[in-house]
């Protein structure tokens, strides 16, 4: 058991690693994230819908999209230089590869969110109250279940044709639940609604999160041997 | 199965085939003819007796491919991504009448051609996401890699099913309620009930002869590829 968490570390490590040394990626999905919320503050006429009635859905499309760039870097940086090859050869265990990879791209995920919340807070004038803790746990839990739909399915659209079109194309059917459930949380908690009524949807996304990362450890093997 | 066996194969398919178009035909003369007009929808209810059997049929088209899928992932025999690309494909076609008469009865009932409404979602959902799974095997060119790939969305789509009905549901429902599989008896009129059971039996059968032919068609290309 050490010795497969030391492993999936060690690929998350090296992921990370390979991500501080440039930042590129991060920066370049974290302006990315910052453009998205712009373009969708000018989707509305301003006489007739506030910024708050389409504040949550913005911020969830944001993180949505956002993820999506970031999922398809995962592995196509591994494929143009080889190193999934060296990945598969050296003798790691496929859950811990695909552990590592989510673990690598769930810290990319989430520091894009990082970026983007802020400047959310900023663009539509949300009150900087406790409920962005919430909304951070939530685009957090989020994130930990829609990137172990998308390490899998990176995997292997990055050996397709249209790659980059290919995930989207794929990931965003299994982004619906929880961003439909996000969005709702969401709306209700800048709203200043009581915890009682909110909980149900974290549950929700945790049920979601532990389905889809057993899936995704059990699945993963079948998109990587030849 | 020799290369003739699979024409047989197919030839069986398109013979069941043109037997449930005669049943459906039997079914709009029942429909017609023989069954009672609803009272407040009026005729726009008999496209019923078509929408219901034909969401049926994709449903189980659907719920087959990743049945399949999970099986190929244990088996390992092409003759089961054959069935589930069969299947795949049949479910699309039912989809279509599905999705196009659910919007001509919701026009004059509803008042409105879409609703965003639980059922709707779920299927739109689903059909979205095999017109995805379509497009993954068309840009794979290795049939080993589109088996294996393809059997991993399979599988994936099969157990996010539950997550995207339990999200959508948490919308109000505006879709008619269950007529037949609920736990009290049937509320519909034994002529009208009759109808329905007849035609879902003609679109079972007819599920059963597209998928034959299209599995017959799927062998026969794995034959001539080689």
């Amino acid at each position: 058991m050490t010795s497969f968490l030391s492993a999936a570390w060690g690929v998350a490590a090296k992921d990370i690693r390979v991500e501080l040394a440039s930042r590129t990626a991060i920066t370049t999905a974290a302006a990315f994230g910052v453009l998205t919320l712009v373009v969708l503050n000018f989707a509305r006429d301003p006489t007739v819908v506030s910024l708050a009635t389409i504040a949550p859905g913005a911020l969830w499309v944001t993180a949505a999209f956002a993820g999506i760039v970031a999922l398809n870097r995962s592995f196509s940086m591994e494929l143009e230089q080889g190193g999934l090859d060296a990945l598969l050869l050296a003798p790691v265990g496929r859950g811990a590869i695909y552990l590592g990879k989510y673990l690598a791209n769930l810290a990319f995920v989430v520091v894009v969110d990082l970026i983007v919340l802020p400047v959310f807070v900023l663009f539509f004038n949300v009150a900087p109250t406790p409920a962005l803790v919430g909304i951070l746990g939530l685009l957090v839990l989020a994130a930990a279940g829609y990137v172990a739909v998308g390490t899998v399915l990176a995997a292997m659209t990055v050996r397709t044709r249209f790659a980059e079109l290919m995930l989207p194309v794929l990931l965003l059917v299994f982004m619906v639940p929880p961003m439909l459930v996000g969005v709702q949380a969401t709306t209700r908690l800048l709203g200043g609604r009581p915890m009682g009524e909110i909980v149900g949807w974290f549950w929700f996304l945790i049920l979601y999160d532990v389905v889809f990362i057993t899936l995704g450890l059990m699945l993963f093997p079948a998109t990587v041997d030849e | 199965m020799t290369n003739s066996g699979a024409s047989a194969v197919t030839r069986g398919g398109l013979w069941i085939s043109g037997l449930a178009m005669a049943g459906i035909a039997g079914v709009y003369w029942l429909a017609l003819l023989g069954t009672p007009t609803e009272r407040w929808q009026g005729l726009s209810q008999k496209i019923l007796y078509i929408h219901a059997p034909a969401a049926w049929a994709a449903l189980l088209a659907f719920g087959l491919v990743g049945v399949a899928s999970a099986a190929y992932l244990f088996l390992r025999d092409i003759r089961l991504d054959t069935f589930a690309e069969a299947s795949a494909e049949v479910g699309l076609a039912f989809s279509a009448i599905m999705l196009t008469t659910g919007p001509l009865w919701g026009r004059p009932v509803w008042g409105s051609w879409w609703e965003w409404e639980p059922r709707l979602t779920l299927t739109l959902l689903l059909v979205l996401l095999f017109v995805g799974y379509r497009a993954l095997r068309n840009a794979l060119d290795f049939p080993e890699d589109r088996a294996r790939y393809s059997a991993v969305v399979g599988v994936m789509a099969l157990v996010l099913v539950p997550f995207v009905h339990l999200s959508v549901y948490l919308f109000r429902t505006i879709h008619p309620q269950p007529v037949l599989l609920k736990p009290s008896a049937p509320s519909m009129p034994w002529e009208m009930l009759r109808t329905l059971l007849t035609s879902i039996g003609a679109f079972t059968l007819l599920y059963i002869g597209f998928v034959t032919a299209r599995y017959g068609i799927g062998r026969r290309r794995q034959q001539e590829a080689g």
